[in-house]
Order: structure tokens, then C-alpha cells, then sequence
């Protein structure tokens, strides 16, 4: 299943690098790709047990990027 | 912004204050002086030290922020207090013209993509509704006006107008649509209003899934790009370590050397550690590329793909639909000797093709339709009138042969040459490539025309432009060998196989990709409809004409909107364009860093030096990556 977010206020690119590795990292998460020109999020999951990995994502973006929050479109 | 600009202004002002003072002797008090420059110190970095902090906690030590509250916290300890605020002043207004740039490049990409329609006029029993066009179902009516955006996919069912396909195909000139005619997605009409009968969801139109490729290409990553993020994940610990090593080692080694020294030189180590200048540039670059590409309607499916095309070596072409058009025309019409002696070329040339296109306009065949087509474009003469086809009778087809008609009472032949030999007329045989038309008027044989397959306009000019640049240019085609080497002739094509089934379009392509050298690149050409397999094949594969067709945008890296081969050229322009912006970009970013390391180990140059190799850097090579965007 595919989902796009925005990341609102990713302001470098070297933090898009990090979430982007950390968020393919988390299970259920078959591929990720942060765009910084666009601030979007792009994750390729799993659709069983998504709300998890969702919660998993955010946890992940927040600990990576403080200033980050994920916008669902 | 502006908050941080008054904040930036106020500290740069009180730090003013301070190093004036400072200057003039009036801190000779140290705790007053540590004073006069910590107010400003912290009022311009505590945001920094702030982030910084609170990243050690969430385990993140090596970022941007903690470099710099090291280092500028590290000068006030070695007591070089200017150079630590001013060390974080610079860092900021730094971040702030990044963040700038950055904002101005988001900015130039969205109205790249500003092609997305925000509404649909539906079409309801009771006038029109303003939706949005997620909301439209296939087979539902909706009205464009003048002005507006076209939201979806499908076809005109009533009015006229013309349409700018130029987002699409960055072709500037209008093409006129009418009842009947598919209209997509991302055009804009211009002139009159028309109502469109949908045909694909708003998720599957056109314009979606332009938006889709562009924004998805920068997934996949270049080889610079792959290089770039592997380099950054060693340089930056290696830079700190060697910095730990510079604050340690001489002092205790170099005798008389003071730790306050040489940390100082370690502390600009840090500060030149952060590899933002090359994470950010490289890949605005190609996605600059990408764009520019898309603009001039070439889709780019990927960063990598950019790249390789730069790398080309071969362009191995289809004929039909690549090279040529695909369409039949009259390439030549030949009066025989003893055809109406009396009348200049062109009146003869006239008189003949009128003979064959009255016999041959009743007919379906493509290449009747082909003769009456050119007879009514070129020579001007009016085929539907029914006044002229008073003078034509017993028109009757000779099935595999031709056409026989009386012509205002002379019995007219057109043909092959079967008809030509079967009804006992002494004809000359022609060698041309291609189809050609016999005529006969009365039992004499009064002339042939020729009908050919057409290259493109721009065909010749793209395998010249190809060759200029040291391509070797393939053509493959199904067609007979006559047919292919004629028209590769004609384009200097350097090699020619034909009379090709598909299959062996396919091992044509991997003797070629065995031929070519390690690094150069073998791009295949073709119209996107049969040649998936070749198109998968070829290092890079590009299809032409693929406004509109599923199949080719699946199959194909790299989408020529329309139907010109020329674009070849300026893709793999702005492929080199963007290599080369790129790379200027590399080594710029590090060949700056690595002299402001080797003058800091040196103790020659002071952190004023090593903050613009970080910052100042990056704001430069963000700005020259976006010339990729403006690449024509």
C-alpha cells in the first residue's frame, strides 16, 4: 500500500537523509523515500496493522527531527 | 523569518557595541568583557545550543547544532570571545540565506508542477457544479471554459476550441481540438468552450501521473547522489575525529605548543564537518535537471536515469513512429515521357495525380487515401465536389492490383505492377523505396507516384546532432530492406538492420550491448507500443509519443511527450548540464572544506574562514544547482 505525507518544517536535507533511513527501518515499512525539495514522504507499507506502524513512523520522525510533523494529505 | 532577522540584527548590533568597546580598552575588566560579548553571544545561539541539547538527549550528538555550540562555546573558553559570537552570527545569517535558497528552489519546483487542475465543472441536470476532480466518475460530462485547466482525461463531445498542451509537451503552439477529438488532462483551453465526456479517473489522467513521475523521480537516486551520501556518513566522524586528534596529540608532542592553540584549530575542524553543502546541492541538481527536462516535455523517471543519458554511446532507433511519422505520403509524382508533351512539369504533374486520385477516390485503401490526400493538399484540386465526380464512371477495384475508371469517356488504370502486366501495358519499372502507383490512360502508360513513409522533420537534424557528438546512430526496423536502407541513408544513419521480427529487434540490442564500451550507455528509441521488451533491455529506454498511452509510460525510463526525436538532443544537454553543475558543486563544496582544514591544522586561517566553508558553501552550491532548473 502506498502512502504520501508531508513533513511540515524539514528544513535540511540531511534530516530528510536520516528519516528516511530510519523510517524503511521500522517493520511493516517495506520502503521509504523523503523528498526535501518537496517535503514529502513517501512509504510504501504493509496495509495489516498499519495504525501501528503509523504510530511507529511518527515516534521515529519526532525523535529524528523534533521540529517535524507529519500532515497526512 | 522576520523574527530571526530582528534577532540576528540585535545581536550583530550589541556585538558591534562589544568589539568597539573592546577595541578602545574599555574592558579591561575579563569578567566585564566575557560579559559584554555573552549578551549578544546568547542572544543570537541559544536557539542553536537549545536544539543542540535536547539532540544529545534524543541520541543524535554529531548534528549541525552541536558542532557549532561546541566550537563557539570552545572559543569562549580558549578566551577568544569575538570570534565566538561572531562564529555564531555567521553560522545564522548563514542558515538564514539557506533557508532562503532552499525556500526559493521549493518555490521554483511548485510552480514546476503547478500544472495540477484544482476543479472540474460537472455537468448536472440543473447547470454545472465546481467539484473537485477526484470526485468525477468515469463517463461523466464536464465543461471547460476558456481560461480553465483541463481536470481529466477524455473526449470533446461538443464545441470547439484550441488547447496549450505546452505543460505536456512544451510545445508552445495550440493544437486545435473539435467534437470527437481526446483532449488531456493539464492542457489549458484557450479559446472556446467545450464540454469533455471523461474517460479515466482523475488518479489515472494524465496530469496525474506526470505529477506522480516527477515527484517519485528523485527516488531513484543517481550514482553521484548514492556516492554523496555514502562519502557524508564517513566524513563527518572522520573530521571530528581528526579534530579530537589536533586538540590532543601536538600539545602534548610539539614542544611550547598550548592546548588553547591547537583547540582553537580542532574547533574549525567542526565546524567544517557538517557535509550539508553536498546533501543539499547534488540532489536539488538533478532534480533541477529533471525538471527542466519535464518542461520541455521529457519525462525523467528517475535521477539515475538523467545521468546515464550523458554517458550515451549508442541510440539505437525504431523506424516507423520514431524516425518517421508513421503515415503514408505521396513522395513523388513522375509523368511518363509521352504523358501531355504540351504542358509544363507541374501541370503534368498535376494532370497525372488528378487521373489517379478521381479513380481512386471512392477507394478505402490507405494508399488511395494517401494519393487523393495529396492531390487535394498539395495540387489543389477538389476531390469531393460532385461536379467532378460527374466525369467519373465504372469505377471497379481489381482486388490485390488497383483501381480501373472511364474518366470523362478514357478508361483510366491505377495500380501495382501486376495490374500494370496483367492488362498488357508497356510501363517503366521504378526502383524506388516504397509503394508505387502505376497510371495508366487509354492503354499508354502515363506515369507512376510514389508513396513513402515520411522521416520526421526533425529526424536528420537529431542523427546529425547524435553524431556531432560522437553517438553511433542504429536504425531497426521490420521493414524491407529497400524501404530501411532508404530512409537511413537519407538520415545518415551509421547502421541499418531491417527486415527485423521482434525477437530479433531484441537480440539486436544485446549483440549491440555486448559491442559497446564498459561505461558508455545504449539508449533504444521507439514508439512505446511493441517494443516493450527492447525498451526493458536497453540501458536506457525511451519512448516517443507517449502523451497519453499506459503502456509506453510503464515500459519506458524516459518519455518523450511528442512525437520529435529532437528532444534526444536536449535531454542529453540537460543530462550533461546537470553532470557538469553537479559536479562543479563537489568539487567546489570540497575542495573549499578541505583548504579551510589543511590552513586550520596550519593555524593560518581563523573560524570566520572555516563558517563560510560550511554555510557560505551551501548557500553557493544550492544556487548553482539551481541553474539545473533553467536549463533550455
Amino acid at each position: 500500500m502506498k502512502k504520501t505525507y508531508i513533513l511540515e518544517d524539514l528544513c535540511c536535507a540531511n534530516c530528510a537523509a536520516a528519516i528516511e533511513r530510519g523510517v524503511a527501518r521500522i517493520e511493516g515499512v517495506n520502503s521509504a523515500s523523503v523528498n526535501f525539495l518537496t517535503t514529502k514522504m513517501i512509504l510504501d507499507v504493509e496495509e495489516e496493522g498499519y495504525d501501528e506502524t503509523l504510530k511507529k513512523i511518527r515516534k521515529v520522525v519526532k525523535k529524528t527531527e523534533p521540529d517535524v510533523t507529519i500532515k497526512e494529505i | 523569518m522576520k523574527k530571526r532577522l530582528i534577532r540576528l540584527g540585535a545581536g550583530a548590533v550589541l556585538f558591534a557595541a562589544a568589539a568597539a568597546a573592546g577595541a578602545l580598552n574599555a574592558l579591561d575588566d575579563p569578567v566585564l568583557k566575557a560579559a559584554a560579548f555573552l549578551i549578544p553571544y546568547i542572544l543570537v545561539g541559544y536557539k542553536v545550543i537549545l536544539k543542540a541539547v535536547r539532540n544529545i538527549f534524543n541520541g543524535k550528538v554529531f548534528d549541525e547544532n552541536f558542532l557549532m555550540a561546541v566550537a563557539s562555546i570552545g572559543a569562549f573558553f580558549v578566551g577568544e570571545y569575538p570570534e565566538a559570537v561572531a562564529v555564531m552570527l555567521f553560522y545564522q545569517v548563514g542558515e538564514l540565506f539557506e533557508d532562503y535558497a532552499v525556500g526559493k528552489s521549493r518555490k521554483s519546483i511548485a510552480e514546476l508542477m503547478n500544472i495540477r487542475p484544482d476543479y472540474a465543472n460537472l455537468k448536472t441536470a440543473d447547470g454545472t457544479t465546481r467539484v473537485s476532480p477526484e470526485q468525477v466518475k468515469v463517463g461523466e460530462i464536464i465543461v471547460v471554459r476558456p481560461g480553465e485547466k483541463v481536470p481529466l482525461d477524455g473526449v470533446v463531445v461538443s464545441g470547439n476550441s484550441s488547447v496549450d498542451t505546452a505543460a505536456l509537451t512544451g510545445e508552445s503552439m495550440p493544437r486545435d481540438v473539435g467534437v470527437g477529438n481526446e483532449i488531456l488532462s493539464g492542457c489549458i483551453n484557450l479559446s472556446g468552450l467545450i464540454e469533455v465526456k471523461t474517460e479515466k479517473e482523475f488518479g489515472e489522467s494524465t496530469v496525474s501521473r506526470i505529477l506522480e513521475l516527477v515527484e517519485n523521480a528523485s527516488s531513484q537516486k543517481a550514482k553521484t547522489e548514492n556516492f554523496i551520501t555514502r562519502f557524508a556518513a564517513v566524513y563527518t566522524p572522520a573530521v571530528v575525529g581528526a579534530a579530537v586528534i589536533l586538540a590532543v596529540v601536538p600539545p602534548l608532542v610539539i614542544p611550547g605548543a598550548s592546548f588553547a592553540d591547537w583547540i582553537y584549530r580542532a574547533l574549525n575542524f567542526l565546524v567544517v564537518s557538517c557535509p550539508c553543502a553536498l546533501v543539499i546541492s547534488v540532489p536539488l541538481g538533478f532534480f533541477g535537471g529533471i525538471g527542466a527536462a519535464s518542461r520541455i516535455g521529457v519525462l525523467v523517471k528517475g535521477s539515475n536515469y538523467l545521468e546515464a543519458a550523458a554517458y550515451t554511446e549508442l541510440v539505437v532507433m525504431d523506424k516507423t513512429g520514431t524516425l518517421t511519422k508513421g503515415i503514408f505520403e505521396v513522395e513523388k509524382v513522375q509523368p511518363a515521357e509521352g504523358f501531355r508533351p504540351a504542358v509544363n512539369s507541374r501541370e503534368r504533374e498535376k494532370e497525372l495525380i488528378t487521373l489517379a486520385a478521381l479513380a481512386e477516390s471512392n477507394s478505402t485503401h490507405p494508399i488511395s487515401q494517401s494519393v487523393c490526400r495529396a492531390a487535394e493538399a498539395k495540387y489543389g484540386i477538389t476531390l469531393k465536389d460532385g461536379r467532378i465526380s460527374d466525369h467519373v464512371a465504372e469505377v471497379a477495384e481489381i482486388a490485390g492490383q488497383g483501381v480501373s475508371a472511364i474518366i470523362d469517356g478514357c478508361k483510366v488504370l491505377a495500380g501495382n505492377d501486376k495490374l500494370m502486366k496483367s492488362q498488357g501495358i508497356d510501363f517503366t519499372e521504378s526502383n524506388d523505396a516504397g509503394t508505387v502507383v502505376y497510371i495508366a490512360a487509354d492503354g499508354e502508360y502515363a506515369g507512376c507516384i510514389l508513396i513513402a513513409d515520411q522521416p520526421k522533420e526533425d529526424a536528420a537534424e537529431t542523427v546529425k546532432g547524435l553524431k556531432a557528438r560522437g553517438i553511433t546512430t542504429v536504425m531497426l526496423t521490420g521493414d524491407s530492406k529497400t524501404a530501411g536502407e532508404s530512409v537511413g541513408k537519407k538520415l545518415g544513419i551509421d547502421r541499418i538492420y531491417s527486415e527485423l521480427l521482434p525477437e530479433d529487434k531484441v537480440n539486436r540490442v544485446c549483440d549491440l550491448l555486448a559491442e559497446k564500451s564498459e561505461k558508455g550507455r545504449l539508449i533504444f528509441v521507439g514508439d512505446g507500443i511493441n517494443d516493450a521488451p527492447v525498451l526493458a533491455r536497453a540501458d536506457l529506454g525511451v519512448a516517443m509519443g507517449g502523451l497519453g498511452s499506459d503502456a509506453a509510460i510503464e515500459a519506458a525510463d524516459i518519455v518523450i511527450m511528442d512525437d520529435k526525436p529532437s528532444k534526444l538532443l536536449a535531454l542529453m544537454k540537460i543530462s550533461r548540464r546537470t553532470l557538469s553543475i553537479v559536479r562543479q558543486n563537489i568539487v567546489f563544496a570540497l575542495g573549499v572544506k578541505l583548504a579551510v582544514l589543511i590552513l586550520s591544522a596550519l593555524g593560518l586561517c581563523g573560524m570566520w574562514a572555516a563558517v563560510f566553508a560550511d554555510v557560505g558553501v551551501s548557500v553557493i552550491a544550492i544556487l548553482n544547482s539551481m541553474r539545473a532548473l533553467k536549463i533550455k
